[in-house]
């Protein structure tokens, strides 16, 4: 119960903002107040205890997601970074609708599709399409690569004929640059970079206009990153793509992203162009892991080094997440959480020695 | 003397399917308190090479020739015992994953202990008290409680950091870290090589990093071997290296960096991808990928396909490139004739 109290007092400074943006009609996808908690207390019978001499029903919770608003325009492409366990993997598949909201709506080109059932998605699962992290994991291994990228289009199209399915495979072979001999083959026969190209041709098989990406380069070596990055930039050109692009690599983001957000233990902590963002980072923890990547050039880097390790999402820290690893943080910091602000230039920002002027 | 000195290492792999050339004519010095870093991509034979020094290479895989010498006494025909007064004492090693690496049913403590006492003849209290100090070093928070507990109540980063306490534990000469951060998140990553910096500097520990991260490398490193398919194709000073790399494929993996690309415009790749140990190209193994193959005059060049490139001196590095080589006879010639 008392995890129940938690929550509502946490919703309650993301209410009471006015909830924002004049720019909303553009935008593709909209995220608001997206919530997600995974139980870790096993079903109702492994949740009772005796305490007291009473019997008690006794929950805990994984906080993954704890009100993330995000707007995605159509063409661009957002980054979404952060530090393993900050939620966002979660975002990524509770857009997909892998992952039902625990509270939250999100909308799709004005539609509402967090609530919608399996039939009824089917159109958007067109629309929208998700490339994985691990590309030994995401290939069926029991099928072949011409039956692996057929299978999207016999789901989405089953009016069309299979002279029309073929010739799709065909070009979509060749837009991601494999060969089709390659059709008669397995998932395990290809390296990494490879099956990657695979799975982002199973992706781009229903022309989608939406594509989520997973981590989808750091499981490949160096040369093969810029291979697949620019694989997907030049999908981007042709196709006119959006993408929700997760990562932790922020020489990667620098690259890539139109805009960027940054998350901590599941909040969205800044927002901004990704020129903005790395010019001019405002959030303390922004600066921190742009100071932490090991540049070529600097031969002792002047990196800001946090102090103690990311709390976790089992029991959140008051106030702000990051109060405790924060070299600015005062009182107002352990009480009271932080609302996204927006800043002179368009920049949003969740950090209170920000909006006082501490910082 | 150097205090390692690796000469024409060799290490092959007796499969089924026939032998495989793992490493192929390493040669690397390391004095006291030098760091260097091994470079390469997954196949390319670098943690490999690590293994090799402390002759830690499992069956199928031995060393078919070559020395490693350190002090002047050589590991690889050292009995088990002679290197056992050599691991972990002497020269001591940082694993990829702190989590497989900490024995899961010792806490702490004991671990450390145990490892103090297969060395030296002290009390437990006595290894207790080191074990104490070395977390201190490691500036974990709290380090007394951090003694009684197991690995799985610690974090990613604090177990690498126990991991690097443990192998400081002995005061070894040398650390070998294979990848010591990869498995970390940015920040923590950042704080570990910053923290082993540190660490090494103060103790003039020597540091044999094992990375594909070409950043990491660049500020913790004073000289670089790059790893190709088994082989060194570069060697010399980092800074040198990272300035100005002369190999095709070192220059092809610093260039494919999104940092060294404009925001927006398309990256330089490499194409292709690394060739499998068991089916090298004939020639120079880089060739199918290189964009040098052809001379000046258009025409490609038949050393590259043919024949095996030698290290050459440029600089104070060495590469392993015919087009180098090439560049480096004809401007020989010019200033001869001049």
């Amino acid at each position: 119960m008392s995890d129940q109290v938690e929550t509502m007092q946490r919703t309650t400074p993301a209410q009471t903002t006015p909830t924002q943006n004049e720019e909303s009609s553009e935008s593709l996808l909209q995220i608001r107040g997206l919530k997600k908690r995974f139980s870790l207390s096993g079903d109702f019978l492994d949740q009772l205890r005796f305490k007291g001499g009473k019997l008690v029903r006794h929950q805990e919770h994984v906080h993954a997601i704890n009100g993330v608003n995000l707007d995605i325009k159509r063409g661009e492409a957002l980054c979404v970074v952060g530090e393993s366990g900050c939620g966002k993997s979660t975002v990524a598949r509770t857009v997909m609708g892998l992952l039902t909201p625990t509270e939250g709506t999100i909308h799709y080109d004005g539609q509402r599709i967090d609530n919608l059932s399996g039939r009824q998605l089917l159109p958007y699962r067109k629309r929208m399409q998700m490339i994985f992290q691990n590309p030994y994991a995401s290939l069926n291994p029991r099928m072949t690569i011409q039956q692996t990228l057929e299978e999207p289009l016999r789901l989405h199209h089953p009016d069309w004929s299979r002279e029309k399915i073929l010739d799709k495979v065909q070009d979509v072979m060749g837009s991601v640059g494999i060969d089709p001999d390659w059709g008669k083959r397995f998932g395990h026969e290809f390296s990494g970079g490879q099956r990657q190209r695979i799975a982002i041709a199973r992706a781009l098989a229903v022309d989608p206009e939406f594509i989520v990406a997973d981590e989808p380069i750091s499981a490949l070596d160096v040369s093969i990153q810029a291979q697949v990055l620019n694989l997907l930039m030049e999908a981007q050109q042709e196709r006119n793509l959006t993408y929700l692009f997760i990562t932790h690599d922020l020489a990667v983001v620098e690259h890539f992203g139109t805009r960027v957000a940054v998350m901590y233990l599941g909040t969205v902590c800044e927002v901004a162009t990704t020129a903005t963002l790395f010019a001019k980072p405002r959030h303390p923890y922004t600066q921190a892991l742009l100071s932490a990547i090991p540049r070529l050039k600097d031969d002792r880097p002047q990196h800001i080094r946090l102090t103690g390790e990311v709390p976790t999402p089992v029991n959140l820290p008051s106030g702000c997440v990051f109060h405790g690893r924060c070299p600015y943080a005062n009182a107002r910091c352990h009480q009271e959480i932080p609302a996204l602000q927006t800043q002179d230039d368009g920049t949003r920002v969740a950090c209170h020695a920000v909006e006082e002027g501490r910082l | 003397m150097a205090l390692l000195e690796v000469s024409h290492l060799d290490v092959r792999f007796a499969l089924r399917q026939g032998e495989v050339r793992a490493l192929r004519d390493i040669n690397f010095t390391l004095e006291r308190g030098e760091r260097l870093g091994i470079v390469g991509e997954s196949g390319a034979g670098k943690s490999v090479a690590a293994f090799s020094l402390l002759n830690l290479i499992a069956k199928p895989g031995y060393i078919a020739g070559g020395s490693i010498k350190f002090e002047g006494q050589t590991l690889n025909t050292m009995s088990e015992r002679g290197l056992r007064k050599v691991r972990g004492n002497r020269i001591s090693m940082i694993f990829q994953d702190p989590m497989m690496t900490l024995n899961p049913v010792l806490s702490i403590g004991e671990q450390m202990v145990e490892c103090l006492k297969a060395h030296r003849r002290i009390s437990t209290k006595e290894a207790r008290a080191i074990s104490l100090d070395k977390l201190r070093q490691v500036q974990i928070p709290s380090p007394e409680t951090r003694l009684d507990q197991y690995p799985h109540e610690l974090s990613g980063g604090m177990r690498q950091r126990i991991i690097i306490a443990i192998a400081l534990l002995l005061d070894p000469d040398i650390i070998i870290a294979d990848e010591p951060t990869t498995a970390l998140d940015v920040t923590i990553q950042a704080e570990i090589m910053a923290l082993l910096l540190e660490l090494c500097e103060q103790h003039n520990v020597g540091l044999i990093l094992i990375t594909h991260d070409l950043g990491v490398v660049s500020q913790v490193t004073q000289r670089m071997l790059v790893m190709y398919a088994g082989r060194v194709i570069e060697q010399g000073l980092t800074r040198e290296i990272i300035n100005d790399p002369q190999h095709p494929y070192t220059q092809g993996l610093i260039n494919a960096l999104p940092q060294m690309a404009t925001p927006g415009e398309k990256l330089n790749q490499i194409r292709g991808s690394m060739p499998s140990l068991s089916n090298l190209p004939s020639g120079c193994a880089f060739h199918p990928r290189c964009d040098f193959i052809n001379r000046a005059d258009g025409q490609p060049r038949p050393a590259c396909t043919q024949q095996v490139p030698e290290f050459v001196e440029s600089g104070n590095c060495r590469v392993a490139c015919h087009m180098v080589a090439e560049m480096l006879e004809d401007r020989r010639l010019k200033e001869e004739t001049r």
